[in-house]
């Protein structure tokens, strides 16, 4: 048998946090199909996804199938099933941004980050997803990255925007470091 | 309702009012300068933020009292963000543009040493002699605002500044009067339904009214689905409680103790307003058990829709309120006779709420002056794209197209010249420079070809190609029908094909027809309105810019040059300026080589086309040009020793 690593050891109390307070979630939710839409955005709001797990117990808690929950889960863009990024990168692909070349942009994030559209980087930092409309076309193309919207965007403002992110990564390590050694 | 109670009801609302406007007063009294900022999504997006955080700054520093008071959206979005500086010796002063640097700006000049900053200000709110008066301008003086009245006039969080203005009277006459009386004030007001198939409202609220089954919903719809329009949240987040007002009095007269405002839990801050204003509208006892002393009672709850464009159909809202797919259903029974959990429910959109109140206080005959014969009333649009002073307007219906671009909204900007206007969004059509002179009403848009919809206008200019506008929206209805029914799932996925592969250059003779003949079948297969109109966008688009999908099919050639796989760039020698590279660096991808004689070039297999280094060329050189078809652009081969790697 393969070896744990200590990686693995931490994804994995991670996942088991997670199953925990969702099935705490789920207690304070009467057992009705018409609580199905705001459990699932109640989990996806704390955890960021549903997970394969999350959504068996969903359907448990509901008496409901796991194809019955998952077929609903699917039908809706809000959620997604994977886990998204440290920071999520939204590009608004509405049709003001449209007509302004979001499609431009959101190809430069995806070029950058070596990803496409509805995935993450391997290293979690980034996720790249898109939306449509998000209420300010007047600045468009937009981008939101976190819960900053970005206006007026470039393809040249995309590297920046990112190259921010990687300076800040970079400093909070050393910091790291630094407090590490002092210890 | 008996004589006695409607004096206690009259009375119970009279405290509430008294009580709005001490705290009013008290607001504007304790310190006599407000400043108002506008925090509604585009304000946030614009840096309101940062902009309150300085004008904060610079009063603790100077030690000045001022108030802010944080209030929605203005309508005027190409100017966010904005502030009105309202101060003792001045009449309020709208300012433009607002930055962090601005704003201490006028905390020195405006507030400490009277100077209004004349560079700055967009116009004083009211009538004076020292500065234009908005009112002066096209963009003020043709809007008419009823539903919109207030927003960006105050803090959508404070129900007593609502009050204060007026708020809640509405409600109380309603409360007064009979359901059917209501119900009659609404028939004479003509008032249709804003969500976009402008249907008679009256006629929904009587049956009802008249079901046998005791138990009925009121359902607002703010699920806004058009990928190009926020009318509908940006009236949540700027004046939520017009909105609430309206559902009230609507489920009163339709006999509704339940309603559910049904809005996307992707626009956070509506939500976050709506449920707001819901509490402290219960917490004054104008929601909730005996509404202001009465035997009325009334709970809203807030729904958020999980952001499926379907949902916005009403049965489709229905079923994903009831924990299902949100899947139409075929009509009747319409949800007026069997809806939510099987109740007679009314489904209204935001609009068409917040229209209620000044309806029901000014009165039927007034409304019916505003607009045209057959469709009453104001028009809200979020006029976006390629015009100069983009943002949501309000205009009566019946004001043309034209007006409304070029004098309203500006007209284009960078003098490029008008080519369509998309009305609708998805369910709608494009129209061109002849079709400029329709009225703007539900029966003329519609005749047109295009159609009211949801709102959402979009002003494309010369560099827009109709054909990648047509394919943008198949590509949106394609990924949001349901799958229901064959025709719009496997229809709408075709016509996506034939178009995808059009702008492509892959277009076959025969293909413009193959569209048309797919569209009929399309709308005549589908059971909601999401499949009957999904064609429209090509039917417009072919109608009235056939000549551009001939271009693309017949010479591979976008006329507008938006198509990205008929399109080149490349950079005309004899104009690009020896040793400048004002443009490498723009270029995401690295395509832009030196020549032998020190000028750029284009590495035509890497280039993405996108534009950069076009924008980014000096004006003074305006060396890079854009062709169609690709084999246009003179092929320069990148020397082989200037090639760098790593
Ligand atoms: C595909 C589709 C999407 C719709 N989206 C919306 C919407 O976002 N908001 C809305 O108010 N009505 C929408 N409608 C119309 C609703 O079905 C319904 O007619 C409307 O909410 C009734 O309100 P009204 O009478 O006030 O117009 C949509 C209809 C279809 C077919
Ligand atoms: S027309 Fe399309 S969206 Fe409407 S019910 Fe049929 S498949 Fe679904
Ligand atoms: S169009 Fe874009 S990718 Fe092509 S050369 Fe110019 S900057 Fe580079
Ligand atoms: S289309 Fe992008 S913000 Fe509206
Ligand atoms: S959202 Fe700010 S003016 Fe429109």
């Amino acid at each position: 048998m393969k070896k744990k690593t200590p990686m693995d050891n931490t994804a994995e109390i991670e996942q088991e946090a997670m199953l925990h307070d969702i099935a705490s979630i789920l207690r304070t939710f009467v057992k009705e199909i018409s609580n199905l839409i705001p459990i699932l955005q109640m989990i996806q709001e704390k955890h960021h996804y549903l997970s394969p797990r999350a959504l068996q117990m969903v359907a448990k808690h509901l008496k409901m199938s796991s194809s019955e929950v998952y077929g609903v889960a699917t039908f809706y863009n809000q959620f997604r099933f994977y886990p998204p990024g440290k920071h999520q990168i939204k590009v608004c692909l509405g049709t003001a941004c449209h007509v302004k070349g979001g499609d431009i942009i959101l190809e430069n994030f995806e070029r950058k980050l070596e990803i496409k559209v509805g995935e993450t980087t391997p290293d979690r930092e980034f996720s790249i997803d898109r939306v449509a409309c998000v209420g300010c076309c007047a600045l468009a193309p937009v981008a939101i990255i976190d819960d900053t919207v970005n206006g007026h965007m470039a393809p040249s403002k995309v590297e920046g925007l990112i190259l921010g992110f990687d300076i800040e990564k970079e400093r909070e390590k050393r910091e790291k470091q630094q407090s590490e050694a002092k210890q | 309702m008996k004589q006695n109670s409607k004096e206690k009801l009259k009375e119970v609302f009279a405290s509430i009012k008294m009580d709005a406007e001490r705290r009013f007063r008290e607001m504007k009294g304790d310190s006599s300068q407000n400043i108002f900022i506008g925090m509604a999504t585009c304000g946030l997006a614009s840096g309101a933020t940062d902009v309150k955080a300085a004008f904060e700054e610079a009063f603790s520093e100077k030690g000045i009292s001022a108030r802010i008071i944080p209030v929605g959206c203005l309508g005027h979005c190409y100017a966010e963000p904005l502030v009105i500086i309202d101060r003792p010796g001045f009449p309020p002063i709208l300012y433009h543009d607002v930055t962090p640097g601005k704003a201490k700006l006028l905390v020195k000049a405006f507030l400490e040493e009277d100077d209004p900053v004349f560079e700055h200000l967009l116009g004083a709110m009211e009538k004076n002699d020292l500065i234009p008066w908005i009112m002066d301008f096209a963009r003020f003086n043709q809007e008419k605002r009823v539903v919109m009245a207030n927003s960006g006039l105050l803090d959508p969080e404070d129900i007593y500044q609502y009050v204060a203005k007026g708020g809640y009277s509405a409600l109380v006459k309603a409360l007064t009067l009979e359901q059917e009386e209501i119900i009659h004030e609404i028939q004479d007001s003509g008032l249709r339904g804003r969500g976009g198939a402008g249907f008679l409202t009256h006629i929904k609220w009587q049956l009802v009214r008249d079901a046998k089954e005791k138990d009925k919903i009121v359902i607002c719809n703010a699920d806004e689905g058009d990928p190009g329009a926020y009318m509908d949240r940006t009236i949540l987040e700027s004046n939520p409680h017009q909105v609430i007002e309206g559902i009230t009095i609507s489920a009163y007269a339709v006999g509704a103790k339940k309603a559910i405002v049904y809005v996307r839990a992707e626009y956070p801050l509506a939500v976050k307003t709506t449920k707001k204003a819901i509490e402290q509208a219960k917490e004054i006892g104008l929601l909730g058990k005996g509404i202001l002393g009465t035997d009325f009672d009334l709970d809203i709850a807030i729904f958020e829709g999980s952001g499926a464009f379907v949902c916005g159909e009403e049965t489709a809202l229905i079923q994903s309120i009831q924990g299902k797919r949100g899947m139409p259903q075929p009509r009747p029974p319409y949800p007026s006779q069997r809806g939510l959990w099987g109740k007679p429910t009314a489904v209204n959109n935001v609009k068409t709420m917040a229209s209620i109140p000044p309806i029901l206080n000014k009165g039927a005959q007034w409304y019916r002056g505003i607009g045209t014969e057959r469709s009453p009333g104001t028009a809200i649009f979020s006029v976006v794209g390629n015009v100069l002073h983009a943002g949501l307007v309000e205009i009566p219906m019946g004001v043309t197209l034209r007006t409304l671009i070029f004098e309203i909204c500006g007209g284009i900007p960078n003098q490029k010249s008008f080519k369509a206007v998309q009305i609708g969004g998805p369910s709608g059509g494009c129209l061109p420079g002849s079709s400029l002179d329709t009225p703007i009403d539900f029966d003329s848009l519609t005749q047109a070809g295009a159609m009211m919809g949801s709102g959402g206008m979009v002003v494309m200019d010369e560099d827009a190609c109709m054909v990648d506008v047509a394919r943008y929206f198949l590509d949106f209805t394609q990924k949001e029908s349901c799958g229901k029914c064959t025709f719009c799932r496997i229809g709408t996925k075709h016509l996506l094909d034939v178009l995808e592969r059009i702008t492509r250059g892959k277009g076959r003779q025969g293909d413009i027809g193959l569209l048309e003949d797919l569209s009929l079948d399309i709308k005549a297969g589908s059971l909601c309105g999401l499949g009957k109109t999904a064609p429209n966008p090509v039917i417009t688009t072919i109608k009235y810019f056939r000549d551009e999908y001939e271009a693309h099919i017949r010479e591979k050639r976008c006329p507008a040059m938006m198509c990205r796989t008929l399109t080149a760039y490349y950079i005309d020698l004899d104009k690009c300026a020896r040793g400048c590279d004002a443009c490498v660096g723009s270029c995401p991808t690295e395509s832009i080589f030196t020549t032998k004689n020190r000028k750029k070039g284009i590495d035509q297999t890497s280039c993405v086309k996108c534009g950069e280094c076009m924008a980014s060329c000096p004006p003074e050189y305006d060396a890079v040009r854009k062709v169609s078809p690709p084999e246009l652009a003179p092929r320069i081969e990148r020397p082989q020793e200037t090639v760098t790697h790593g």
